[in-house]
């Protein structure tokens, strides 16, 4: 509390601060904690939960490969999202910040609206458009591109698709974010100097916005490493993703504990890629956070 | 600074057109006059708009989601408001560590949080209540409304409350008459993204709904999951058009951009 006597405040923030503190402790912290503890428990079709401690779910997850092989495809999943969102997230935000007055208000409002619509609204639009009747079969075929129509609904390829339409926002608005606090007389001095348009972008934009870049991708790979309604509309219920899974163990399967397990396994494998990816950016960009 | 280039034009269309896309295709499919999903070549029609009306699952859950919102981003914004003032305001020990805490909900999986509350609710004998959602979507919401007002609260000017108490208010007057309305914006702000957030989770509330309390993003996704059909297009189409009305109202108030620097769901 020595810091607190600078300003003043004495008991007066933690006062503050406590109605808010005592609801997240109750019903924050302990409802973790009880996840936690279920991951640890055992479970049988007959008996139900039995709150033992065992590592039983644990072994599971550990040894089957059926597991293994769904944690993988979620990772490749949300990988490939976050690495198509940045590369057409990044020049998208660039070309923002390029255009004129009217424009620009317009077209970030379009960009960003879709954050505040509903995933299902969002979702149901794409399982639309690539259902074997849907648009984009129907010009493909059309323009003679493919012969007959192609499994997008149920596939990999259509879960990615949807999933980069409902994050990319992220990584436009965090590069955006970013281009805001660039000083264009850098820019123009390096064109006076005569640097050409690329050079300009490679040398003195890019590692500018590469923060943003990468807090944006941070984002977008968490939140498709979790992404539970696009992949169970676009996905269907044989690909499986690991927030479908735990539905279903906790829904279908009524195997709590081991739900329970595969979600305490995503919240630390999460946690890991953040705290990591975290310093990572910290270390190498130190200079730029100011 | 320069403009940009064709290529550039071309990419930027591409893009906008890989945006709207769906949204477009769920609009255009509501208003089909068929019985049957297809766009709607043969004039508009707004038979399925009606056909909601008939569906009263999906109006009690909308009028559910509407009360749900509406409740836990009040408090939420109850609970922000003090929690913001106390962070900006003060440099205490903890005080990254008091924040990061608020901040948290958005560090955690959604489907982590739903089997969180699911486990929790059933143990403590509020599973499948009302009350129990409204608790749960208190905290996603929390760090939206934490977020804004803090905003406001750090750029507020202190010396016009310094002012208002050697003029003789009380703390609470000085709150009421001088401190709320500066931070007004940032209040108002935060509960509207929080009612949004709130109105659109299905990740979480599908855990911890029931059939007597469901929300209408989770009685959609769990419609979808039976089968699609044009009556599904028209929910979505008129949530569309609900929010583009919140949206636009956001963007005027507060700006879409400044809303969601820093945000992740």
């Amino acid at each position: 509390m020595s810091t607190a006597e600078i300003t003043g405040g004495g008991r007066t923030p933690w006062l503050l601060a406590a109605p808010a503190l005592l609801l997240f402790a109750g019903i924050v912290v302990v409802p973790i904690v009880m996840t936690v503890l279920l991951s640890f428990h055992d479970w049988g079709q007959y008996k139900g939960i039995e709150t033992v401690i065992t590592l039983k779910n644990w072994r599971e997850i550990g040894t089957d490969s059926y597991f293994f092989e769904i944690f993988l495809r979620t990772f490749r999943i949300a990988v490939l999202v976050t690495a198509i969102s940045v590369l057409i997230g990044t020049p998208e935000a660039y070309i923002l910040n390029r255009m004129a007055s009217p424009w620009r208000g317009l077209f970030l409002v379009i960009v960003l609206g879709p954050l505040l619509i509903s995933v299902v609204a969002r979702t149901l639009g794409w399982a639309l458009l690539f259902g074997s009747t849907g648009l984009i079969n129907v010009a493909l075929v059309r323009l003679g591109i493919i012969a007959s129509p192609m499994q997008f609904l149920f596939s990999e390829t259509g879960v990615v698709i949807g999933l980069v339409h409902v994050l990319v926002p992220f990584v436009v608005i965090s590069v955006w974010a970013s281009l805001q606090r660039l000083d264009p007389q850098i820019e123009n001095a390096a064109v006076s100097l005569g640097a050409s348009g690329f050079r300009v972008l490679r040398r003195i934009v890019l590692p500018q916005v590469m923060p943003g870049i990468l807090s944006g991708a941070i984002v977008v790979f968490t939140l498709a490493a979790s992404a539970f309604a696009t992949p169970a509309i676009i996905g269907g219920r044989r690909l499986k993703v690991v927030s479908t899974l735990a539905y279903d163990e906790f829904l279908n399967t009524l195997n709590w504990p081991l739900g329970a397990a595969v979600a305490v396994l995503l919240l630390i494998g999460l946690a890991a890629i953040i705290v990591g990816s975290n310093r990572l950016v910290e270390r190498r960009y130190a200079q730029v956070f100011r | 600074m320069s403009r940009n280039g064709p290529a550039a034009l071309a990419f930027h269309a591409l893009f906008i057109a890989f945006i709207l896309a769906p949204i477009v295709i769920v609009v255009a499919v509501a208003f089909t006059p068929e019985g049957y999903l297809s766009l709607p070549t043969n004039g508009l029609s707004l038979r399925w708009f009606r056909a909601i009306a008939d569906y009263p699952e999906f109006v009690r859950a909308f009028r559910d989601s509407l009360w749900l919102a509406a409740l836990s981003s009040s408090i939420a914004v109850l609970f922000a408001v003090p929690a913001a003032l106390a962070v900006a305001r003060y440099r205490f020990a903890g005080r990254e560590a008091v924040l990061a805490f608020f901040m948290s909900p958005l560090m955690i999986p959604h489907v982590v949080l739903g089997i969180a509350f699911l486990r929790f609710f059933t143990t403590i004998g509020l599973g499948g209540t009302f009350i129990g959602l409204v608790l749960s979507h208190i905290v996603i919401v929390m760090p939206f409304a934490l977020r804004l007002v803090l905003a406001a609260s750090v750029g507020m000017d202190r010396a016009i409350e310094h002012a208002a108490i050697a003029l003789g208010a009380s703390p609470f007057t000085m709150f009421r008459r001088v401190t709320l309305p500066l931070i007004l914006p940032g209040v108002v702000s935060g509960w509207v993204l929080a009612f949004i957030t709130s109105f659109d989770d299905v990740t979480m509330t599908v855990f911890i709904a029931s059939p007597s309390t469901i929300t209408l993003p989770v009685r959609m996704f769990l419609y979808i999951q039976d089968n699609i059909d044009p009556l599904v297009t028209s929910v979505s189409a008129a949530m569309i058009f609900l929010t583009a009305i919140v949206m636009v109202a956001l963007d005027r108030l507060y700006g879409l951009d400044r809303l969601f620097v820093g945000a992740g769901r």
